[in-house]
C-alpha cells in the first residue's frame, strides 16, 4: 500500500498526541475504539495534512466520532451526514472527507441518502460501525438486528427482515463495497487504506460490537472467541457484481474483504466537467462580466 | 370571415387615437397558446421603451391543457400592481370570454376570436366588442400546415396596431426569441406578426397612443421575480446550492443549475428536500455561503436541518416561494402563509433572520442582502417570495453590476487559534474557519447541533446553555440596530395605517394614492425585515388611530394574521388588527379600499 502522493511533502505526519481529542465516551470494550485508533493510524500512515482531515457524522454512539478526533469535525443531524458530506466533498475537492455512522443512521433514517450518495458516486470514505442495535438510545431494534433479537421495541423478538447492507450498497451502485470487523484491526486498516485509494464513494461496513446492548453479536467471526474470520473466496472477482451480490447473500457471519470495486466517474468529476465546459466560453472573465451577458439579453 | 363585427357600447366609448399613460391588457386563452410568450414580448418592449410594466399570469396546475391568462400593465409612470380590471381583453375561446368578460373596466374593449367565440347579448351593450377571425386570419397569413399556431403572434400584431406600439422593436424581440429555432420558424412568426399589424379596420387601428416613459426609465432590464432572485444570489457571490423540484421554486433551481458552472460553482438536484438543505449546509461549512429553497411543503421538511444551522451558527440562505397552503394546498396560486414557519419552523429556541421581497426588483436586492447577512451573522436567512412575484415580469433600472457583483474568495489562511463560538465580542457574532484552515495551536473546532462550549465541545452545563442561547438571539438584536426604519407612504400620522409585507406592497401603495386623490387619507408602511424587526416601529404606530395589517393569509381564530401576530406580540398593541384574504388571488386595490371602509364602520359601531 502506497502513500498517496499528493499528501507526501516536507511536513511530518501528525502525531498520535496531535490527532487525539476528548476521551471517548464509549463503553469499555466498544468496538468503535478500534475504528478510532485505526483512523489515527491511517491519517499518520498516509501523511494527510492535519488541517484537511474532515470528519463528518450523524447521530448515534459511533457518530460521536468527530469529537474524539483532533481535527475539523462535524456532528450533523440523524441520518443526513452523507448529504452534508456530499456538499462538502463537491464544493471542496481539496479536502479528505470521512463520514462515520452507525446502522440506524445509515440504513434506517439515512437509507434514502445512502442509496443516492452511492449511485451518484460522491467522493468520500464512509465507515458504518454496525452493531445490530440502537445503542445511544438504549437498545431498540435496528434495521440490521437479526430476526428474533429481543429489544425494548421488540419484546418478543424482532419481527422484521433485516436489511443486508452489502446487497443494498451493491444494488445502489456503490463503486467500492467492503466489509470488516473491529476485532481484526489489521484488516480494518487494509480496508480503509483501499477505500482511500479508491476514487469514488467508498463504503465499509465494520462490524463493531456493542458490549452493553448486544454483547457477543459477532463472536462467530472472531477467532479469539472460537469463530472464523472468513475472507473473500480466493477467486473472487471484485468487478463482478453478481458474484459480489451472491457472496453478500451468504449466511451470517458472512465474508470480509472487498466485495465489489469498479471505476466510474465520480459526481465530483462530472460536475467539474460541467464547470469546465461552461467556463470555457467565458475565458478569464470576471463574475460581473459573465452576469452582464445575461442582463444584456433581458433588455 | 375576415369581417370585423363591432358593437358600440351603449355608454359610448371614443374611438379616436387617445393619448393614455397606461393600459392593462388581459389575454385569455389556453395554456398551449403561447399567451405567456406574447405577454413576455409586451413586457420586454415596455422595458426597452422606457416604460414600466408589470405582469400577472395564472398557471393551470395540470401539465397540458387548461385555461391560462396573462395580464400585462404598461405604463409611463409607476406601475404598482398588475391592475385590478383590464382595459382590453383578448378572448381566444368561449370560456375565455365567459370567464373573463367581467374583468373588463366599464367601457373596456373586448377583442374576441370570432372563429371560436359567440358573444353574449347581455354583454354586447356593456363592453365594446370587436370580433376578429384571429384563428383563420392567422392560417391565411402563414399557410395551412401551421393550423392556428401563431395566432398569439398575430394577436401581438393586432395589439401593436391598436396601441401604435413600436413595431420595429417588437420585430427585433420576435427575432431574438425565435433565433436558433430555425429560419422557417422565424419567418412564420414574422409573417403572423406583420399580418396582425396590417389588419386594418377603423375601429381597431391606432386607437391609443401610449405615452413614452421619462428619462429616468432608461436602461431597464426585464425579468421575472424568480430570475431576479437567482441573479441576485449570483451577484452576491453564491456559488453552491442544492434543491429539489417544487412549484413555484423550480425555476430558481434550474437557473442556478444552468448558470453557476460559469462561475466555477455547482447547484445540485438532490433526492429530496432534506438532502438538499443538508448538502447546502455542507457547502456552507466548506466556506461558501450556500443556498437552498423550496415552497411550503419543502420548507416543512427542511426545518430540522435549518435548526441545526441555527445551533451550529452556519450561514445559509433559504428561499421560500410561497404558495397556497397548508400541505399540498394550491400549488399554482398565491398566498402569504409561510411567515410563521419561516420565523419559528423548528423545535427549541431557534432564532433566524427573515426577509420578504415585495416586487421583482426587490427580489434581486433582497437576495443579495440575505447572502450578506448570512455571511456576517453566521445564521440562516429566509427570503420569502410568493407565486405572484415569482412568475411576474417587471422592468426595473439595470443594476450596476460593476459595483454590486461580488466574487468571494475562500479564506483558508492559518490562524494561531480558533473558537468557533467565541463569546467575547458580546454582540453574538462569530465566524467559522473552513476545513483546510490550519489551526496552529492544534485545537481544531467541531461544529455541532448539540449545545456546545466556545470550542464546539458538547456541553450540558446550565450557565453555558444560557450564554449560548443569548449569543444566538443577540445576533439578531445586533442586526436590528443596523436596519433602516421603513418609510411611511402617505401622511406621517393620521387615522389609518395599513401595514403590509411581500407582494401586497404594490396594491397598498396604489390604494394610498387612490384615496389621497379622492381627498381621503390613508397611510401605508411596508415591512421587508420581519425578523428581526427594525427598531422604531412603535413610534410610527403611535401616530395613528388604527393599524391594519393587510396579508394574504387567514385571520385565524382571533382576527389577525401572521405578520399582525408578530407585531401584536412585539408591541402588545391590541389596536393592531388584520385585513386578511385567502382567496388564492392577489389583493386588488379596490378590495383593500373596501375593507378599510368596513373596518372604519365597524370601529365606529363598537366605539
Amino acid at each position: 500500500m502506497e502513500q498517496s502522493s499528493q499528501d507526501a511533502g516536507e511536513r511530518q505526519p501528525v502525531t498520535k498526541k496531535e490527532i487525539t481529542a476528548d476521551n471517548p465516551t464509549w463503553c469499555p470494550g466498544c468496538g468503535d475504539f478500534s475504528v478510532l485508533s485505526i483512523y489515527y493510524k491511517l491519517i499518520q500512515k498516509r501523511n494527510i495534512p492535519h488541517e484537511s482531515v474532515t470528519t463528518v457524522a450523524g447521530i448515534g454512539c459511533s457518530s460521536r466520532f468527530p469529537y474524539f478526533v483532533q481535527a475539523h469535525g462535524v456532528h450533523y443531524i440523524h441520518g443526513r451526514a452523507l448529504s452534508f458530506a456530499s456538499g462538502l466533498s463537491i464544493s471542496r475537492p481539496d479536502l479528505h472527507v470521512f463520514t462515520f455512522g452507525g446502522d440506524g443512521d445509515a440504513f434506517s433514517i439515512g437509507g434514502n441518502h445512502f442509496v443516492h450518495t452511492a449511485r451518484k458516486n460522491v467522493k468520500m470514505t464512509y465507515v458504518v460501525m454496525d452493531n445490530f442495535v440502537y445503542g445511544l438510545t438504549k437498545k431498540q431494534t435496528s434495521p440490521t438486528s437479526p430476526l428474533g433479537f429481543k429489544s425494548k421495541t421488540d419484546n418478543w423478538g424482532a419481527l422484521d427482515q433485516p436489511v443486508n447492507p452489502m446487497k443494498l450498497a451493491i444494488s445502489a451502485g456503490a463503486t467500492f463495497v467492503a466489509r470488516t470487523s473491529h476485532t481484526n484491526p489489521k484488516h480494518l486498516l487494509e480496508m480503509m487504506d483501499a477505500a482511500m485509494d479508491h476514487d469514488g464513494f467508498s463504503f465499509i461496513e465494520c462490524l463493531s460490537e456493542c458490549t452493553e446492548f448486544f454483547a457477543g453479536a459477532f463472536d462467530s467471526s472472531n477467532p479469539r472467541k472460537g469463530g472464523e474470520f472468513k475472507l473473500m473466496p480466493e477467486d473472487h472477482d471484485p468487478t463482478d457484481e453478481a458474484a459480489a451480490y451472491a457472496v453478500a447473500g451468504e449466511d451470517f457471519p458472512g465474508r470480509f474483504g472487498i466485495f465489489y470495486q469498479v471505476q466510474r466517474p465520480t459526481k465530483n468529476a462530472l460536475e467539474a466537467g460541467v464547470i469546465e465546459a461552461a467556463q470555457s466560453k467565458f475565458k478569464g472573465q470576471q463574475a460581473r462580466d459573465i452576469l452582464q451577458t445575461n442582463f444584456n439579453k433581458m433588455k | 370571415m375576415s369581417e370585423t363585427t363591432v358593437s358600440e357600447a351603449k355608454d359610448g366609448s371614443n374611438s379616436q387615437a387617445s393619448n393614455i399613460s397606461e393600459v392593462t391588457i388581459r389575454l385569455a386563452g389556453n395554456s398551449q397558446d403561447g399567451i405567456q410568450s406574447i405577454g413576455g414580448f409586451l413586457a420586454r418592449l415596455a422595458g426597452r421603451s422606457e416604460r414600466e410594466v408589470m405582469t400577472m399570469m395564472t398557471i393551470p396546475s395540470t401539465i397540458s391543457g387548461g385555461a391560462s391568462i396573462f395580464q400585462v400593465r404598461l405604463g409611463s409612470g409607476e406601475v404598482l400592481s398588475p391592475g385590478d380590471k383590464a382595459d382590453v381583453l383578448f378572448a381566444f375561446y368561449q370560456h375565455s370570454y365567459d370567464n373573463h368578460v367581467n374583468n373588463l373596466t366599464k367601457g373596456g374593449i373586448l377583442v374576441y376570436d370570432s372563429d371560436h367565440v359567440e358573444p353574449c347579448e347581455e354583454w354586447l351593450t356593456k363592453y365594446r366588442h370587436i370580433g376578429i377571425a384571429i384563428s383563420s386570419l392567422t392560417v391565411e397569413a402563414i399557410g395551412g400546415t401551421a393550423r392556428d399556431k401563431g395566432k398569439n403572434i398575430y394577436a401581438l400584431g393586432l395589439i401593436a396596431g391598436m396601441f401604435s406600439l413600436d413595431a420595429t422593436k417588437l420585430e427585433r424581440l420576435i427575432n431574438e426569441r425565435f433565433d436558433g429555432k430555425g429560419e422557417s420558424i422565424v419567418k412564420t412568426a414574422m409573417d403572423a406578426f406583420q399580418a396582425g399589424c396590417r389588419y386594418q379596420s377603423g375601429d381597431i387601428s391606432n386607437l391609443f397612443r401610449l405615452a413614452r416613459g421619462g428619462a429616468e426609465r432608461s436602461n431597464q432590464v426585464v425579468m421575472s421575480g424568480n430570475e431576479a432572485i437567482g441573479y441576485g444570489l449570483i451577484a452576491a457571490g453564491v456559488r453552491f446550492g442544492a434543491g429539489y423540484p417544487i412549484t413555484p421554486w423550480s425555476d430558481i433551481m434550474e437557473l442556478l443549475r444552468r448558470e453557476l458552472p460559469k462561475y466555477g460553482g455547482s447547484f445540485i438536484q438532490c433526492e429530496d428536500e432534506i438532502a438538499s438543505v443538508s448538502m447546502a449546509i455542507g457547502a456552507s461549512y466548506g466556506g461558501h455561503v450556500a443556498v437552498t429553497g423550496s415552497s411550503g411543503p419543502g420548507i416543512s421538511l427542511k426545518t430540522e436541518a435549518i435548526g441545526w444551522a441555527v445551533m451550529a451558527e452556519m450561514p445559509l440562505v433559504v428561499i421560500d416561494v410561497q404558495r397556497g397552503g397548508p400541505s399540498t394546498g394550491l400549488p399554482t396560486d398565491v398566498e402569504q402563509s409561510d411567515l410563521n414557519i419561516a420565523l419559528y419552523g423548528g423545535h427549541g429556541d431557534s432564532p433566524r433572520v427573515v426577509l420578504a421581497a415585495s416586487d421583482v426588483e426587490d427580489c434581486f436586492y433582497t437576495a443579495i442582502e440575505a447572502v450578506n447577512i448570512a455571511r456576517k451573522f453566521s445564521v440562516p436567512v429566509f427570503v420569502l417570495s410568493d407565486q405572484a412575484i415569482a412568475t411576474r415580469i417587471e422592468a426595473f433600472k439595470e443594476p450596476d453590476l460593476k459595483t454590486i457583483c461580488k466574487d468571494v474568495e475562500l479564506d483558508l489562511s492559518p490562524v494561531p487559534s480558533h473558537k468557533p463560538y467565541d463569546l467575547s465580542s458580546g454582540d453574538g457574532l462569530s465566524q467559522h474557519r473552513a476545513p483546510g484552515t490550519r489551526i496552529e495551536d492544534g485545537r481544531y473546532p467541531v461544529v455541532t447541533g448539540l449545545e456546545h462550549d466556545e470550542s464546539g465541545h458538547p456541553s450540558g452545563d446550565a450557565v453555558n446553555h444560557i450564554a449560548m442561547t443569548k449569543k444566538r438571539r443577540n445576533k439578531l438584536k445586533t442586526l436590528a440596530d443596523e436596519l433602516p426604519v421603513p418609510e411611511v407612504c402617505g401622511a406621517d400620522s393620521g387615522d389609518v395605517l395599513l401595514v403590509g409585507w411581500g407582494s401586497t406592497k404594490g396594491p397598498l401603495l396604489e390604494a394610498v394614492e387612490e384615496l389621497s386623490n379622492n381627498g381621503d387619507t390613508l397611510s401605508a408602511l411596508h415591512i421587508k425585515h420581519i425578523n428581526p424587526l427594525p427598531n422604531g416601529l412603535d413610534a410610527i404606530f403611535s401616530r395613528f388611530n388604527s393599524v391594519y395589517v393587510v396579508e394574504m393569509n387567514d385571520g385565524g381564530v382571533y382576527g389577525y394574521g401572521q405578520l399582525a401576530g408578530v407585531l401584536r406580540a412585539r408591541f402588545a398593541d391590541a389596536r393592531i388588527k388584520g385585513i386578511n384574504k385567502t382567496a388564492a388571488r392577489r389583493w386588488k386595490v379596490s378590495e383593500i379600499i373596501e375593507r378599510v371602509k368596513e373596518c372604519r364602520v365597524e370601529k365606529l359601531a363598537t366605539a
